[in-house]
């Protein structure tokens, strides 16, 4: 029962990146009819703007009287620097920013991924919406490895840790709170903050959708396209603004996700086949569906990985995910949540 | 849809083109003493083949450098670096035997087929003499059997799998670092010493073949000396998040979790269990601990302060001769030149690829001849000095060379990012020795091939 409730709460954190990201996909698929595989790497670009914003928080200068170290008569750079916010600010407070880097990243990220967003829009994917699929997909497939290329350029292929502030590291034993034994379920505090944190977007982007004019417009576009325009607003507006807002979502839970591990260039991509297999499963074009098959699957994977099982079914742990989607799309082939009509000609 | 002009014109046409550059890279420089790509001008190529792209490229690009510093030495350029320490004063400056070296590069991707078709081409097309590097042992295994195939020396880069001189050993296949075996047998001693001979390890491993060698030889160690092994996991290559193999390592009971992990694997399950608080657990009324077999410099950096307090291995560090004295001569020279050149400290990888262009380089002078198998012949049973580890054999049964091994804890509150990890004992060569029939090693390394 404990290893369970352990499996499905490790699901729970995985879950709740699938469906952040998975809702993005969904969103531009739904409001601009594009398959966006260039997804993953707005995820990515998400992480490594908390990574840009910890490096900036962290510059520095070398104090006069630091020493190096030396080998023969060579000295490495040494020394440790002082962050200017230190100098600035004062040895805590400016401690402190540092520390909580990763979440003030939140703030530096929505309007960088946005922008990111709408540039990506219009400067590219506009011109391939009446273009196939296929086409969309080499275009947006191209453009994430050229956006990896990029970040690796700058940044390296090694990961880069980016910790979680002093107050989040380590865990909790849950187990103990709950009435098992104690050390039977531990569970790391920022996943439980990743978890809420994503409980929270998802909120936020319905809310947005069903109780704003703004979302009103956008769900009636997704719905009729034609028929909005008609009657003479300008959809297309709307639908880069959301393809903006996609993209903040996909950055935030890259941000969020970063002490999570070490982001490196190519993590978007370890995210990108899940969160269209989550996307298939869950409907196309179906937000709740998004969601549910992404929590779904990530509790399933979980599962699947737990030595008990490992046991009796070796390798399951690399195929579950497929597996069950497999099953679902023979046996509700729109997916959980999908609607009819959709990418059926 | 996008209108097809398959004509069959067309078809025999591109199939003309297609063939003719088929056809060109398979052709073989001719033949001259005998051996494949014998160079017949005044310069001789060197085939360096690393990962430029891919999860390893900063390991890669590493290996490269330390490529470049050992081409620079040998034609005579820059301070000379282990030229100056090592045992053997064949070499000269000169280039290899008067002829000034150049080299071509390749991209292993770290996949072995495409580290094979990178080998091939700098083979076929560019007439490499001697093909080394690489960053994992996949590719070292693969690139070795079509060095066997094709006639040339593999002087292999970072690879730690037992296999790449036990079991898929070949006489043209030579490999400087260290393996799997020998990272258990240095471990184990420090290990009872640190944790005591009572505890029960947990194993994480990567579902490849250096996982499965790295996990059997720290179970076989750390089980001989009284620990128990209560559970083996595998976890696939490419797992990002750890934590629900992390999550039931409490429950088991497991006071101890090795990470038989590599790179980002290594990176992201460190980072993984640091998260769930492992390191703080008490568990069967002792402290929980987590052991890294293969360290690196970069892991470290990746797994930023999490890898503080981690023990584990390393073939060899930059800091050795400073903190262990003269019998490491040839680290500060290594470190220096390498420093002065690019602004930082070697890598292990860099070390040992270095270390390998100029075993090779001295063999063939000894030799007196590129022939590959006048290389084996100077390579094999050759004891050196000065190269940074210490007195080292290249041991003829298998061609694993056989030199000190270093055990290394993450350092509590690095200086900065270069002074990641404190060494923590060294291991004497004949602690890590092992016979060359023993089971884990079984394989016959096969006759030298000079190919042409």
């Amino acid at each position: 029962m404990d290893a369970i409730l352990l499996q499905i709460l490790n699901g729970l954190d995985k879950g709740s990146a699938y469906a952040l990201i998975a809702l993005g996909l969904t969103l531009i698929f739904g409001t601009l009819g594009v398959v966006n595989f260039a997804h993953g790497a707005l995820f990515m670009l998400g992480a490594f703007c908390a990574v840009t914003l910890n490096r900036l928080l962290s510059l520095g200068f070398v104090p006069e009287d630091a020493s190096a170290t030396s080998v023969g008569g060579f000295s490495f750079g040494a020394a440790k620097e002082t962050p200017y916010v230190e100098h600035w600010f004062g040895e805590s407070v400016g401690a402190a920013i540092i520390d909580w880097s990763v979440p003030l990243s939140i703030l530096f990220a929505i309007p960088v991924m946005i922008g990111i967003g709408v540039i990506m829009e219009r400067g590219l994917i506009k011109h391939f919406y009446k273009r196939p699929h296929a086409d969309q997909i080499l275009v947006t497939f191209g453009l994430a490895i050229v956006l990896q290329e990029i970040i690796k350029f700058y940044y390296g292929a090694n990961p880069i840790p980016t910790p979680a502030p002093e107050a989040f590291r380590g865990s909790f034993d849950f187990g103990a709170l709950v009435g098992f034994d104690p050390n039977t379920i531990i569970y790391p505090y920022w996943r439980l903050v990743y978890f809420a944190f994503a409980a929270l977007i998802i909120g936020g982007v319905f809310a947005f959708l069903q109780f704003t004019t703004f979302g009103m417009v956008v769900r009636a576009g997704m719905a009729d396209r034609e028929t909005v325009g008609l009657l003479g607003i300008n959809i297309d507006r709307r639908f880069t603004i959301m393809f903006g807002i996609a993209a903040a979502v996909a950055g935030l839970a890259g941000v969020m996700y970063t002490p999570i591990n070490s982001p490196n260039y190519h993590m978007g991509m370890d995210f990108l086949v899940l969160s269209f297999v989550v996307v298939v499963v869950g409907g196309m074009g179906s937000l709740p569906g998004a969601v549910l098959a992404g929590f779904l699957l990530g509790i399933l994977e979980s599962f699947a990985s737990m030595a008990a099982v490992l046991e009796t079914l070796p390798g399951i742990n690399q195929i579950v995910i497929y597996l069950v989607a497999i099953i679902i799309l023979l046996t509700r082939p729109r997916g959980l949540m999908g609607r009819k009509g959709v990418m059926e000609e | 849809m996008s209108k097809s002009n398959f004509t069959r014109r067309g078809l025999l046409k591109t199939s003309a083109v297609a063939g003719a550059g088929l056809a060109l890279p398979t052709y073989l420089r001719a033949q001259e003493g005998g051996f494949t790509n014998a160079p017949d001008g005044d310069t001789v190529t060197l085939g360096f083949n690393v990962p430029q792209s891919g999860p390893y490229a900063d390991e890669g690009a590493d290996e490269l450098r330390a490529y470049e510093l050992a081409v620079e030495h040998l034609n005579g350029g820059g301070d000379g670096g282990m030229m100056q320490t090592f045992s053997s004063d064949a070499l000269q400056g000169n280039g290899i035997m008067g002829k000034k070296v150049e080299f071509v590069t390749g991209d292993t991707q770290t996949k072995s087929d495409a580290a094979r078709a990178s080998a091939k081409s700098m083979i076929e097309k560019d007439g490499a003499i001697m093909i080394t590097g690489g960053s994992s042992s996949g590719v070292a295994v693969a690139v070795q059997a079509l060095c066997q195939e094709a006639g040339i020396i593999f002087m292999a880069g970072l690879t730690h799998s037992n296999d790449t001189t036990g079991k898929d050993k070949k006489a043209n296949g030579f490999r400087h670092f260290f393996n799997s075996w020998m990272s258990g047998a240095a471990l184990a001693p420090v290990l009872a010493g640190e944790y005591g001979k009572d505890r029960k390890a947990y194993h994480l491993t990567a579902d490849y073949n250096w996982g499965y060698t790295t996990e059997d030889a720290m179970r076989k160690e750390t089980e001989a000396m009284g620990w128990e092994t209560v559970n083996a996991v595998k976890t696939p290559l490419t797992q990002t998040d750890f934590s629900s193999y992390i999550a039931p390592v409490l429950q088991s009971g497991a006071d101890v979790l090795i990470l038989n992990h590599y790179g980002g694997n290594m990176v992201n399950s460190l980072t993984n269990a640091v998260q769930f608080g492992l390191r703080e657990k008490t568990v069967n009324g002792k402290q929980f601990e987590i052991i890294v077999p293969l360290y690196s410099e970069l892991m470290a950096r990746g797994a930023g302060k999490n890898i503080s307090g981690i023990l584990g291995s390393q073939n060899w560090d930059w800091k050795l001769e400073n903190e262990k004295g003269d019998r490491y001569k040839g680290t500060n020279a290594f470190v220096q030149s390498f420093g002065e050149k690019y602004g930082f400290p070697p890598s292990q990888a860099a070390q040992t690829c270095y270390v390998q262009t100029l075993l090779y380089a001295d063999a063939v002078e000894r030799a007196g001849s590129f022939n590959p198998c006048a290389v084996v012949e100077a390579l094999e049973g050759y004891e050196f000095d000065g190269l940074g580890n210490g007195p080292t054999l290249y041991r003829a049964a298998d061609h694993q060379c056989f030199k000190d091994v270093v055990v290394v804890r993450g350092k509590e509150n690095p200086e900065n990012e270069f002074d990641l990890v404190e060494i923590v004992e060294v291991t004497p060569a004949e602690k890590v020795t092992y016979e060359p029939d023993i089971p884990e090693f079984e394989g016959t390394l096969g006759e030298c091939n000079p190919g042409a």
